[in-house]
């Protein structure tokens, strides 16, 4: 679909990639291309497929066949440094709650062999809009602090893509506006983003590009108005009156505080 | 990526580490159960066990006494475990450019220290308790040994059964059995006392072995062929439960 050059340099490319789990055929040929700094959101609803092909990218599963490329480096054949390129933040916030949010994020820094893990966090902690909450066990957080929390520890020594597997599930209007902030930030810094979600709002409100896993295959890819085109335009009106209790909940709950 | 092995299971130790002394209560809970047994034994049932030889029972409990605690111990080793897996930050350590085998060491290592505290303290009970050694420096460095081995070994058993739990509940169950070892052993009364299919399977389980050894080093006596039996037990489940947990933390990221 481009050209060979383009394709090269992709950072992320995904060549009929396959998976079961003995007779439950979850990935069946996925074909996908993420451009560098660009965001795509991988649109499927529950039990897609989207979580398994976020873990054979992040080198934690095998594919049975295909290949899939991570700025250029094979997820099978040199998985080590495909770790050094990416990072995870899977569909539960993997923090360590017995530590501080801080700690959280020193640990990390450690683990990336950086040289001032203390400033690292630090900087994180004020990004992130944690510093106050930086020297509370991780566990006291709540549900929008804990996925900031989960996000800034997957930044740490500026991974050049990112996975973030369904990043607002679960959680309320207001964090996930959170979310969707630091993720903004993230793509406008230049970083490569892969966000897998249920959401069709969140994709459309965030993605560049838009590719919906169904049944195992890539079944559309493109940007928003590309896949706007290939439906009639009645549905527009509809989505009009809808999204105002959104709109009243977040206006209410802002005055509140 | 081996480079960094060291310091990467040294940052992860220092994180489990860090778990244990932020709720000290593991430690106490393996330390009481023991001590609650060396009571019960020394001053309830001890007067009516006779051990055959001339030392106090406090002597020819301890061994036995050390060896549950740290099969009590090591069950929180499976349980950390578990719900570092539960919470997907193993999965986030193992889609970062860290050495894999730290995560695993990382465990066993804060499991050694842990246990060796509780070992410790046990002792110093069992010193108030009128427990009185007469071992060498050399002979107390064996006996430290000894229990590092068994410590690593168990640790190793502890990791399989966190690693291939389905519960919280299951992934520390598995210990119970290994507490109640030292009970069809030497390491409260003699095996002679038992009936032969009992006696049998005591003299030829690994704790007898390891408890006789223990129990010859802190009387200063030699340890005879004992100790052989006792380091390859200790060898032998160490290399098979370490492999066997390797193979199954590869096979689970699969």
């Amino acid at each position: 679909m481009t050209a060979a050059a383009a394709t090269a340099a992709a950072a992320v490319r995904i060549e009929g990639l396959t998976k079961s789990f003995g007779d439950v055929h979850v990935l069946r040929g996925v074909d996908l291309t993420v451009e560098p700094g660009t965001i795509l959101a991988l649109l499927g609803s529950n039990g897609a497929g989207k979580t398994t092909l976020v873990r054979i990218l992040c080198t934690l599963l095998q594919a049975d066949a295909g290949t899939a490329a991570v700025h250029g480096f094979d997820v099978a054949a040199s998985p080590a440094r495909v770790r050094e390129s990416i990072s995870l933040t899977g569909q539960f916030a993997a923090i360590d709650e017995v530590l501080s949010g801080r700690e959280n994020l020193v640990l990390v820094a450690r683990l990336r062999h950086l040289d001032d893990p203390g400033a690292v966090a630090d900087g994180l902690l004020a990004r992130f809009s944690l510093t106050e909450a930086g020297s509370r066990r991780a566990g006291t957080y709540s549900g929008g602090m804990r996925r900031r929390l989960d996000i800034a520890m997957s930044l740490i020594g500026d991974p050049l893509v990112v996975f973030l597997d369904e990043p607002t599930t679960g959680l309320d209007p207001q964090a996930r506006l959170e979310v969707w902030q630091a993720v903004r930030e993230l793509a406008a810094a230049g970083t490569t983003v892969l966000l897998t979600t249920q959401y069709l709002d969140e994709a459309e409100h965030l993605a560049d590009r838009i590719a919906i896993l169904h049944e195992g295959t890539v079944i559309q890819n493109g940007t928003l108005a590309e896949l706007k085109a290939l439906l009639p335009p009645a549905t527009v009106e509809y989505v009009e009156k809808q999204p105002s209790l959104e709109d009243v909940f977040l206006a209410l709950t802002k005055e509140e505080r | 990526m081996t480079t960094h092995a060291i310091g990467d299971t040294a940052v992860l130790t220092g994180r489990s580490l860090r778990h244990i002394l932020r709720s000290p209560d593991t430690i106490l809970t393996t330390a009481v159960t023991p001590i609650a047994l060396m009571l019960l034994f020394v001053f309830v049932l001890g007067g009516a066990i006779d051990t055959g030889g001339g030392e106090s029972y406090v002597d020819y409990l301890l061994p036995g006494i050390l060896l549950v605690t740290i099969a009590s111990g090591i069950a929180y080793t499976s349980y950390r475990l578990f719900l570092d897996l539960q919470s997907g930050i193993l999965e986030r350590f193992r889609s970062m450019p860290i050495a894999r085998s730290s995560v695993l060491w990382a465990h066993v290592l804060t499991s050694l220290a842990a246990n060796l505290v509780s070992v410790a303290i046990v002792t110093g009970v069992a010193l108030l308790l009128g427990f009185r050694s007469s071992a060498s420096v050399a002979a107390w460095l064996a006996v430290a040994g000894i229990l590092v081995l068994f410590t690593l070994a168990l640790t190793w058993v502890a990791v399989i059964a966190g690693l291939s739990a389905k519960s919280v509940d299951g992934a520390s169950a598995f210990s119970y059995p290994l507490i109640f070892l030292p009970f069809i052993s030497s390491a409260f009364v003699p095996t002679d006392s038992m009936p032969a299919p009992v006696a049998w399977f005591a003299e030829n389980q690994p704790v007898t072995s390891i408890v006789d050894t223990i129990r010859a080093l802190f009387a200063g006596q030699p340890v005879g062929g004992e100790i052989g039996i006792a380091l390859a037990w200790l060898l032998g489940i160490l290399v098979v439960a370490h492999t066997a947990a390797i193979l199954i933390y590869r096979r689970r990221f699969r």
